[in-house]
């Protein structure tokens, strides 16, 4: 949460129409149960800002359908018991829709 | 500086949890955060809505200018592995199952062997303001960004398929690029089109984009361009064209861009249709409010104008209409210069500013077939086709 501050006021700090940093991907999930689990899973393929970008449109239920669109349209390598683990995690720090 | 940091954490935080505002803007930036920026190689500073698969938006004021330039045009990926393509050792294959006489071009061989030709033409993604949407949709959460327009130049897709030679059976036209995934299971990025919509006059393999060859990250050396219809048919890195007798059944047709059957007007894509759903063809009419800025504090007695651009998916902007009183009265905006029927079209009206108070502007377009902008969002679940009326509120002081 830190490092996301600094970015904040980095950016902030920024004139109108400085020249941005070269894109970078982003590393940062909310530290909680099941992270290092989420963001191993998920970041083999796509960085992880579509994590907190989709939050506003997320809930439990939006959550399982996309981690199992992950694993059955996109094969995913993820079991059941991750597949839970990375729900709970998601659900309880990325859900701001409401159910 | 503990407050400071606190109150840049709340606002942080605020952009995932303020309720959402109904603006020019997608939520977060709507709540007062400000997007993050970051430039891909070759390209300038551009709103980051993802980096790998990479999505970047078109910041609101780069939209104002009749063409968008390149460095600021709209970058939308679906798969992560995007090679940099040498245009030397580029190949496009035409082939198929209804293909008489397949055949390999390299990129010389597709700009000398056909005529060229250039056409004005707006590129908006089918997810182009999902951010929006009410009730919320997954997906990335474009603002208003997710297009722009430009001037093609290329081949026409039905000469270069006439030399592959089209079977009577043909159906669908089958386009490949030269993305791909991290994981074998992981779907290619593979789109159709109606045999008829392939053969338009309009539909084109373009090389060059605003008179520059193509920029990599929009679809170098030679993509696809099909005017009036939505982005995802506009096959980036074009490797492979296949004529088929049969509707093609991969996960980008069968699943994904789809909306509920008859639900929108546009062109129908019959041989992909279900009872339930169809694939999502032509952009709507539509516009957008560049200028002012939604908030924006006006000077009173200080000349102002509402400015942006009106576009449709190929009849043409027959009218813009402005209201300045909670959408009660309408009066038409100047038009700019005609670009094309697939070209958006500037619009512009002077705001009196000579009394003290609160604006709100609402700008509705009607287009020559005379269909015109809904109050209304019409739900889908993809949030596809958010052409429904804006309007910003400024305030004259």
């Amino acid at each position: 949460m830190r490092s996301l501050a600094a970015g904040v006021a980095l950016l902030l700090a920024l004139p109108p129409g400085a020249p941005a940093a070269p894109a970078e991907e982003s590393s940062e999930l909310k530290d909680a149960p099941g992270r290092d689990l989420t963001v191993g899973r998920c970041i083999l393929c796509h960085s992880l800002e579509y994590i907190p970008g989709n939050a506003p449109a997320m809930n439990r239920a939006a959550w399982q359908k996309s981690i199992q669109k992950m694993r059955e349209r996109f094969g995913a390598p993820i079991t059941d018991e991750e597949a839970k683990q990375i729900l709970d995690y998601l659900d309880a720090n990325y859900s701001g829709k409401a159910s | 500086m503990r407050l400071r940091r606190r109150a840049l954490l709340l606002a942080a935080a605020g952009a995932c949890l303020a309720p959402r505002v109904r603006a020019l803007q997608a939520p977060a930036e709507a709540a007062g955060a400000q997007p993050l920026l970051g430039a891909l190689p070759g390209k300038l500073p551009l709103i980051q809505r993802a980096f790998r698969p990479p999505n970047f938006e078109t910041p609101l004021a780069e939209l104002a200018a009749p063409f968008t330039p390149n460095p600021v045009f709209f970058v939308r990926y679906h798969l992560p592995v995007i090679p940099w393509i040498d245009p030397a050792r580029w190949r496009l294959q035409l082939g198929g199952a209804s293909a008489r006489a397949p055949l390999t071009l390299s990129l010389k061989e597709l700009r000398g062997g056909f005529e060229q030709v250039s056409l004005a033409a707006v590129n908006q993604c089918s997810g182009n303001r999902r951010g929006l949407f009410s009730p919320r949709v997954p997906g990335v959460q474009w603002g208003d960004g997710a297009m722009g327009n430009a001037r093609w130049t290329g081949v026409r897709l039905r000469d270069v398929l006439r030399r592959a030679g089209v079977a009577p059976e043909a159906l669908e036209v089958v386009f490949s690029g030269a993305d791909s995934a991290v994981l074998p299971q992981t779907p290619l990025f593979v789109k159709s089109l109606p045999l008829e919509r392939a053969l338009d006059e309009t539909t084109l393999i373009a090389f060059e984009m605003n008179g520059q060859p193509l920029p990599h990250w929009n679809g170098a050396p030679a993509r696809l361009v099909v005017p009036g219809w939505t982005g995802t048919y506009w096959m980036k890195h074009l490797t492979e064209i296949r004529i088929e007798p049969r509707a093609f059944d991969g996960f980008w047709m069968k699943s994904a861009y789809r909306l509920p059957t008859g639900a929108f007007p546009g062109a129908r894509f019959a041989s992909q249709e279900t009872p339930e759903t169809t694939p999502i063809t032509e952009i709507l009419v539509n516009s957008l409010i560049v200028s002012p800025r939604a908030g924006a504090l006006l000077p009173r007695g200080k000349p102002a104008a509402v400015s942006g651009q009106a576009w449709d998916g190929g009849a043409g902007i027959a009218a813009v209409e402005v209201s300045i009183d909670g959408r009660r009265s309408w009066r038409e905006a100047a038009l700019g210069r005609d670009l094309g029927r697939f070209a958006w079209r500037e619009f512009r009206m002077p705001l009196d500013t000579s009394s003290a108070g609160p604006l709100e502007i609402a700008v509705r377009a009607r287009s020559r077939s005379g269909a015109q902008q809904p109050d209304k969002l019409t739900f889908n679940p993809s949030g596809y086709h958010d052409n429904i009326v804006q309007s910003v509120r400024v305030e004259v002081l």
